[in-house]
């Protein structure tokens, strides 16, 4: 059973060493695990890697750990919202290994689910592929790009039973589920802890298995990064 | 002379068939649900986790974890749903999705696109690009004959970094619209000149070669 806990320092207590790898969910600022990204800023564990698809904005999210220069490489697809990272990075200040968003989805399924490589058609012809190995099969080329695996998983969820069995809500899903998958710990943060039994077996998007610690009792800013709409009716 | 981007957008809207399941670019191709023939039925898919993407909601609906890939807030269509990241490229890497539109920098005439990179200059990353143009069936190119400062963008090869090679199947542009009939060694055709453009005024700003 998973540990609850109610305050963000103690979600990773003793969890955290300088250098370490961590693999975080959400994509933009949609369904990340703010609560815990405050916490490691605050924390001060510096010479990180993190492995998330986007790296927040200048002022919210990975960004924040951008700020403070405690993020030392980052494995992501897009990180076109954040000045600071174009900034470290042109500098040669930061590290950076973009992968192509569905590689990097299937790298941290990949290494959650014990495999250590796979093929895909995905960069083949690009400089994505330089120094990969390369392997035709049924006469198309594909390229080897190998699995994922993190010190320390960092999730936001909709809601956790207390065996940690999870929901995820609309598009904050992303890559959560398959980031809970894919660390030696998984912490996730939830907008609400349900009593065992209350979450429908057949509804469960990620089983308990997969998490530690469950941080519970937090506010969500959940900002949005592009406001549309449309006159109402 | 050209055509506008509204009329670019609904000129690839007349490439959708019914039951068709669609990935759109950011930029002009997201005008393109606007010219959709409501006799028809189109799925469209958002690369961070969502199949049946409705408009943009109103202000009562804005929803904070209901987003498309362009971070933009939107709505879920009757029949959606939504999965996760992995599952959402599977369905792309797998063949799955039918068309994608998508913006560029550099057309190639055999096929190869360029929209993710300028070296040196823009540190964004690919997104879901490379691995659309790898997966997707169709791929719908919607771009500027020209760029800003006048130069080709259809050209003999692309210079930027490539997001694919040979996948680009249809290429509209604000002066023409060109396909090929197949990948490999299909060249592309001139099937439309936009309004007020001949073909020489085409050539003289068109790098690549072409069959007219």
């Amino acid at each position: 059973m998973p540990h609850i806990l109610t305050n963000s320092a103690d979600a990773l207590d003793g969890l955290l060493f300088d250098g370490m790898t961590i693999v975080a969910g959400g994509f933009g600022l949609c369904g990340i695990p703010e609560n815990l990204i405050e916490a490691l800023r605050h924390s001060n564990v510096r010479d990180l890697t993190v492995i998330s698809n986007n790296a927040g904005v200048d002022e919210f999210g990975l960004g924040l750990l951008l700020q403070t220069r405690q993020i030392r490489k980052m494995i992501s697809s897009y990180v076109g919202e954040n000045k600071e990272f174009a900034r470290q990075y042109l500098a040669g200040e930061l590290e950076l290994e973009f992968n192509p968003q569905g590689t990097l989805a299937e790298r941290i399924r990949a290494g959650g689910a014990g495999i250590p490589a796979f093929y895909t058609k995905t960069g083949v012809g690009t400089s994505v592929a330089d120094g990969k190995e390369e392997r035709v099969f049924n006469g198309e080329r594909y390229l080897m790009e190998t699995g994922l695996f993190a010190d320390l998983a960092l999730v936001k969820a909709w809601k956790a039973d207390r065996k940690g069995n999870l929901l995820f809500r609309k598009t904050a899903r992303n890559f959560n589920p398959i980031a809970a998958t894919a660390a030696k710990i998984t912490v996730v943060e939830v907008e609400e802890l349900v009593e065992v039994g209350t979450i429908d077996p057949d509804q469960v998007h990620t089983p308990g298995i997969y998490v530690d610690r469950i941080l519970t009792g937090q506010s969500f800013e959940k900002p949005i990064e592009q406001r549309t709409v449309r006159a109402g009716v | 002379m050209g055509w506008t981007r509204e009329q670019m957008a609904e000129r690839a809207a007349r490439e959708l068939s019914d039951g068709d399941y669609v990935n759109l670019g950011i930029g002009v191709p997201t005008l393109v649900p606007n010219f959709i023939d409501p006799a028809i039925e189109v799925t469209f898919q958002s690369e961070n986790g969502m199949l049946g993407v409705g408009p943009y909601p109103t202000e009562e609906e804005v929803d904070a974890d209901l987003i498309n890939a362009g971070k933009q807030t939107v709505t879920a269509l009757p029949g959606a749903s939504f999965m996760n990241s992995a599952e959402s490229f599977a369905l792309i890497r797998g063949g799955h999705v039918d068309l994608s539109i998508l913006g560029a920098l550099e057309v190639a005439e055999n096929g190869d696109l360029a929209n993710w990179s300028i070296p040196g200059k823009m540190v964004k990353g690919m997104g879901g690009a490379m691995d659309l143009v790898a997966g997707v069936d169709r791929i719908i190119v919607l771009m500027d004959h020209l760029a800003k400062d006048g130069t080709a963008k259809f050209r003999k090869t692309c210079e930027l970094p490539l997001t694919g090679a040979d996948v680009v199947d249809m290429l509209i542009t604000d002066l023409a619209v060109f396909e090929r009939k197949g990948r490999g060694s299909e060249m592309f055709h001139l099937l439309e000149l936009a309004p007020g453009v001949d073909l020489e005024a085409l050539r003289s700003k068109t790098e690549a070669s072409f069959i007219a």
